[in-house]
C-alpha cells in the first residue's frame, strides 16, 4: 500500500524539520559576538600549537579492518538466522543448516583467534605482545 | 480516513514525545543521581526543579552560537544534525502498543534499528574531526574504535532472539514472547546487549570519547548553544530507544497483565532508563584499553557462543535430522 511509504516520508520530513528548525531558531534571538576568544581551540587555556589536522597515529586500524570481517559476518548470518528455524523444521535440510552456521563462524573465530595471538587486540601494544613478530618489537 | 487521522497522530506525537522524555531525562537523571548520591539535585526552577529542562532549553537558545573559524563549516554542522536525525528516525520503528506505531510492521524493524545505531556513529567521529581541536580528535578517535567495536557485538547479541523467531520484525517478535519473554533463554544476548548499548549510546561508565577529566568534553569540545544542545538530547534520545528496544526484545514489549498495553510499555522503558541511570551512579569508567578487551576478548566470544548454543537448542527442540 502506498500509505505505508507516504508515512515514512512524512516522518522523515517532521524529522528534519525538527533537527534543523531547533538548530536555526535560536539564531532569531541569540548574540553574535566576535572576540579575539572564540579564535583558537580551547585546550584548557593553554595556547594551542599547530593545527588538530595533522598526521597521527592511528593505533586500532587492524581492529577496523577485523571490524570489517565481523560485520561481513553479521551480514550473512542475519539471514542464515532469519531462516534457521524454517530450515531445521525441514526434513530435507534439518541439522545441516546449523553445521553449517556454526562452521562459518569457526573460519572466522580463526581469524580472531589469530589477531588475539598476535597482539592486535590490545589498545597499548607492549614488546612481550607480538614475541613471534621481530619487524614489530 | 481514521486510519490517516491515527497514523499522522503517530507521526507528530511519537517522536516529540521521545523528545521530551529525553529532556526530561535530563532532569529525571539529576535527580536521581542526587537521591543516589546524598545531594539535592536541581531544586529550584518550578516544583521539584521540573522546570529545569525548559530554562536550560531557553538558556542554549540565547546563547552564542559559535562556528569557530578554524573548523569545518559545514561538517561542523552536519554531526549534531546526524546524531538527532538517527535517534528520531529509530522511532519510526519502535513497537509501542497495538496499533500505535509510525511504520506498524516493518519487517527489517531489527535491522533498521542497527543501522541507524551504526550511523550514529558517524555523527561523533565527524564531530570530533572538524572541530579541529586535539581533545575533540581524540575523542572522535577513540569513539570511531569504541561504536564500531560495540556494533559488532549488539548485531550479535540479537541474533539469539531473531534464531528463536524467526523474524526480523518487533512487532511479531513481541508476540512471539506471549509464552515467556526472552530474557530468560537470550539472558546471555540481554546482557551483551545492555552493555553494547551503553557503549553505543556512549553512557557512562563507557562515555569514554567525551571523559570529561581527561579530554576536556571530548568531542564536543568545540560545541556551544543549541548544536550542544542537539548532541546532548541526542544522547539521551539514544538512550531512550535502547531501553526500549531492550523491553521489545528481552521483557515482552507491552505484554503483561491488567494494565493497558501501553501504559506496560512505557513502564518497562521506564525501568531500564532508571538502570541507566543507576548504572552512571554506581561505576566507575575504566580505562580505554579495558572497555576494547572487554569487547573483543569477552563479549564477542561469548556473543558468538551466544548463537551456536540458541541454534543448537532450536535444533534439539525442533527434532530435525542431520
Amino acid at each position: 500500500m502506498f500509505f505505508d511509504y507516504a508515512n515514512v516520508f512524512v516522518f522523515a520530513l517532521g524529522g528534519a524539520v525538527l533537527v534543523f528548525g531547533g538548530m536555526w531558531l535560536g539564531s532569531l534571538i541569540r548574540p553574535k559576538r566576535e572576540g579575539e576568544a572564540g579564535l583558537e581551540p580551547y585546550e584548557c587555556g593553554e595556547k594551542p600549537i599547530g593545527s588538530a589536522w595533522f598526521r597521527f597515529d592511528i593505533r586500532y586500524y587492524t581492529v577496523a579492518l577485523v571490524y570489517l570481517l565481523f560485520a561481513v559476518e553479521i551480514a550473512f548470518l542475519f539471514p542464515w538466522a532469519r531462516v534457521l528455524k524454517e530450515a531445521l523444521a525441514d526434513d530435507a535440510i534439518g541439522g545441516l543448516a546449523l553445521v553449517e552456521g556454526v562452521v562459518f563462524i569457526l573460519v572466522l573465530a580463526v581469524g580472531l583467534a589469530y589477531v588475539w595471538r598476535k597482539g592486535d587486540l590490545d589498545w597499548v601494544r607492549g614488546i612481550s605482545h607480538t614475541p613471534d613478530d621481530p619487524e614489530e618489537g | 480516513m481514521s486510519e490517516t487521522v491515527r497514523l499522522v497522530l503517530c507521526i507528530i506525537i511519537i517522536p516529540n514525545v521521545v523528545l521530551t522524555m529525553a529532556a526530561g531525562l535530563i532532569w529525571l537523571e539529576r535527580r536521581l543521581l542526587a537521591v543516589w548520591q546524598e545531594r539535592y539535585g536541581p531544586n529550584r526552577v518550578g516544583p521539584f526543579g521540573l522546570l529545569q529542562p525548559a530554562a536550560d532549553a531557553i538558556k542554549l537558545l540565547f546563547k552564542e552560537d559559535w562556528i569557530p573559524p578554524f573548523a569545518d563549516r559545514p561538517v561542523f554542522v552536519l554531526a549534531p544534525a546526524i546524531v538527532m536525525a538517527t535517534g528520531i528516525l529509530t522511532c519510526a520503528i519502535l513497537p509501542i502498543a497495538p496499533g500505535i506505531g509510525i511504520v506498524d510492521d516493518l519487517n527489517i524493524g531489527l535491522l533498521f534499528f542497527l543501522a541507524m545505531s551504526t550511523m550514529g556513529a558517524y555523527s561523533v567521529v565527524l564531530a570530533g574531526w572538524a572541530s579541529n581541536n586535539k581533545y575533540s580528535l581524540l575523542g572522535g578517535l577513540r569513539s570511531a574504535a569504541q561504536m564500531l567495536s560495540y556494533e559488532v557485538f549488539m548485531g550479535l547479541s540479537l541474533m539469539g532472539v531473531v534464531i528463536m523467531t524467526g523474524t526480523f520484525s518487533l512487532r511479531e517478535i513481541v508476540e512471539a514472547q506471549r509464552d515467556g519473554w526472552f530474557f530468560v533463554p537470550q539472558f546471555l544476548g540481554m546482557m551483551i546487549f545492555l552493555m553494547a548499548g551503553l557503549a553505543e549510546t556512549h553512557r557512562m561508565p563507557f562515555d569514554l570519547p567525551e571523559a570529561e577529566a581527561e579530554l576536556v568534553a571530548g568531542f564536543h569540545t568545540e560545541y556551544s548553544s543549541m548544536k550542544f544542545g542537539v548532541f546532548f538530547i541526542g544522547e539521551y534520545a539514544g538512550v531512550v530507544v535502547v531501553s526500549s528496544l531492550m523491553t521489545t526484545l528481552f521483557f515482552g514489549g507491552w505484554l503483561g497483565p491488567w494494565l493497558p498495553p501501553l501504559v506496560w510499555f512505557l513502564l518497562k522503558t521506564m525501568f531500564f532508563i532508571c538502570l541507566f541511570i543507576l548504572l552512571r551512579a554506581t561505576l566507575a569508567r575504566p580505562r580505554y584499553d579495558q572497555l576494547m578487551a572487554l569487547g573483543w576478548k569477552v563479549l564477542l566470544p561469548l556473543a558468538l557462543l551466544n548463537v551456536v548454543v540458541t541454534g543448537a537448542i532450536k535444533l534439539a527442540t525442533t527434532g530435525g535430522g542431520v
